[in-house]
């Protein structure tokens, strides 16, 4: 990318830069330092990855140190890891500002800021590797900060599921990389480019696709592999669950993406992609109803992101319609872009507003959460936006992302899905009336603990990031067009048109 | 049955020993070994590709290495927190001076 004259090396900046964050942070000792740094250089590569889409490169190749593809680490973007890149920028610069306030009094700070800044560099990292074994160092980068995060919050209850959460991940990082081995010794290289030119429908690639699919669905938390995900978002501090549901899923969901269309695509068979589909669907349903059932507010929300991953699933049935990606590949791929874009906006908002409630009220248990819509108008307010957008009402980003996926699965003349997606929307509606519903119920009776002595400028700061980021949901849902011309433009695996 | 295909047939084996044990085993300790079991396996497959061809290929090596230092970290990271568990649940008493 050229810039005033200077060929900008975006690929490498984008992981070099949360990496030199990480350093900065971790040798300053002062708070507002800390966040200052973390806040311009959040803003910084926000300004980078806009400048990449907006440059006419259709994609960008780095190979780093300049050695070649079979022995050195490639770097790889095209319109869908731009578009995640975007959206990993954006929240990160919201997420920044808004940790700033979480953690401005507490000893927490020291250890979150370096941590937080390294599962941003394992995000960006995963989102442009073009080499299976670097995948690896991404997913265990994001894995490992992503546990420590998570047990940042210090209760028993945390500790337990970080624990839970670190097993899981490694166990999902093993079965990766013993796929990965055995793709290795069939086709002597790591590089996905190469993989994809060799790659036959075989035993042995069955088996790798096996293995990276189970390691990579534990870290995506599909049903029946969801056990960890619940209890890690729901008792992590609010800027890391944000993260953790909007983000962390995503990488592992993407990497999949990148293996099943493009690397393994001749090994795929229709009733592999079905499984995960049908998968996906009881995945929408436990998680809707699993979120009906739970008493604490944060809890609901993490039960939401597990019915919200099963759409993301319904990818690959549509994706494979008669084993063939020619036909809606495409649509299928900018549908769930889309789909991962708006959920990943609202479900930030929705945590960080969980966060906000949490703090103001020193609980969150829903069943005490009456007369709330008095006490903490702007982050219920949020809560709502959000909540449209996750049921998919116009106007907003999740309507725009139902609308093409239904659109995909009438066009494929695969109808029962299209049940799905709308039984899955009748249900959330049920959850997130349900909160509303005791918020605004008798407005003078909420329970606030004694000993929350939270000054008042630090959670409107907190909640005007909820709400910016509520705010761009809906704005998604106005402008549709850009996201679906950047994958239109640049995938590899993209030739005929999307938008019809 | 030549030398590197039993290597890799080991190591299969060791990983789904490895893989039993993590789900098996009740006790955080035991499912760390069996986790620690399972990357060791990985690491045979790996090597014994190393020796697929008719020289010895230096990648597989390289990533054996990395994921020994990701897996050393990792443990840590599990025992840490379990650590911090046990410290919760019976607090260390404090040794007089």
């Amino acid at each position: 990318m050229m810039i005033l004259g200077i060929t900008l090396p975006v690929l490498p900046l984008l992981v070099g830069l949360p990496l030199l964050a990480a350093i900065a942070v971790l040798l300053i000792s002062s708070h507002r330092w800390r966040t200052s740094i973390s806040t311009v250089i959040a803003g910084l590569q926000l300004l980078i990855v806009i400048l990449a889409i907006q440059t006419t490169e259709a994609s960008y190749h780095y190979t780093l140190g300049g050695w070649g593809a079979p022995l050195g680490i490639g770097l790889a973007a095209d319109g869908l890891s731009l578009a995640l890149l975007l959206i990993t920028a954006v929240l990160v610069l919201m997420i920044s500002l808004y940790s700033a306030w979480y953690f401005s009094d507490s000893s927490k700070a020291t250890r979150f800021w370096p941590i937080w800044w390294l599962l941003v560099a394992g995000l960006n990292t995963a989102f442009i590797a073009a080499d299976a074994f670097n995948i690896y160092v991404a997913l265990e980068m994001i894995g490992l900060s992503a546990v420590a995060l998570v047990a940042l919050a210090g209760t028993r209850m945390a500790l337990v599921a970080a624990l839970r959460y670190a097993l899981a991940g490694l166990l999902g990082s093993l079965c990766y990389l013993l796929g990965v081995a055995l793709l290795y010794r069939a086709y002597g290289t790591l590089d996905l480019a190469q993989l994809s030119a060799q790659m036959q429908a075989d035993p042995l690639s069955w088996a790798a696709l096996s293995l990276i699919s189970v390691g990579l669905l534990l870290k995506t938390a599909l049903l029946p592999l969801h056990f960890w995900l619940p209890p890690a978002h729901a008792s992590a501090p609010a800027p890391v669950s944000a993260a953790l549901s909007a983000l962390v899923v995503k990488a592992s969901f993407f990497l999949l993406v990148r293996f099943w269309l493009e690397v393994f695509d001749p090994a795929v068979t229709v009733t592999a992609a079905n499984f995960l589909g049908v998968l996906g669907a009881i995945a929408i349903f436990y998680g809707c109803i699993g979120a009906c059932r739970a008493q604490r507010l944060k809890l609901l929300v993490a039960y939401s992101t597990v019915a919200q991953l099963g759409y993301l699933f319904l990818l690959f049935p549509l994706a494979f319609t008669n084993s063939s990606l020619e036909m809606f590949g495409d649509a299928a791929v900018a549908a769930v872009t889309y789909f991962i874009i708006a959920h990943a906006l609202a479900k930030a908002a929705m945590f960080l507003a969980a966060g906000n409630i949490l703090v103001s009220c020193g609980h969150d248990e829903i069943n005490n959460l009456n007369g709330l819509a008095r006490h903490q108008p702007l982050a219920l307010f949020t809560f709502a936006i959000a909540g449209v957008s996750l049921i998919g009402l116009p106007p907003s980003g999740g309507f725009i992302a139902k609308w093409l996926l239904l659109n995909v699965a009438i066009d494929s003349g695969q109808w029962w899905w299209v049940i799905v997606v709308l039984a899955g929307g009748l249900l959330t509606a049920i959850y997130i009336a349900r909160v509303l519903n005791v918020a605004f119920s008798q407005m003078d009776s909420l329970n606030i603990s004694e000993e929350m002595t939270v000054t008042r400028s630090r959670t409107i700061g907190m909640a005007a990031c909820g709400l910016t980021l509520a705010i761009l949901t809906i704005l998604l849902g106005f402008n549709a067009e850009w996201i679906l011309v950047l994958l239109n433009g640049s995938s590899p695996i993209t030739d005929a048109g999307v938008v019809r | 049955m030549t030398q590197d295909l039993l290597y890799s047939i080991t190591g299969i084996v060791l990983f789904g020993i490895g893989l039993f044990g993590v789900i098996a085993a009740a006790h955080i300790i035991r499912k760390l070994i069996a986790l620690n079991t399972m990357g060791i396996g990985v690491f045979m497959v790996l090597l014994a590709a190393a020796r697929h061809g008719v020289v010895t290929d230096p990648v597989p090596h390289a990533m054996v290495l990395t994921g020994i230092v990701v897996a050393v970290a990792g443990t840590a990271l599990c025992l840490w927190l379990a650590l911090q568990l046990q410290l919760l649940d019976s607090p260390v008493p404090e040794e007089p001076p």
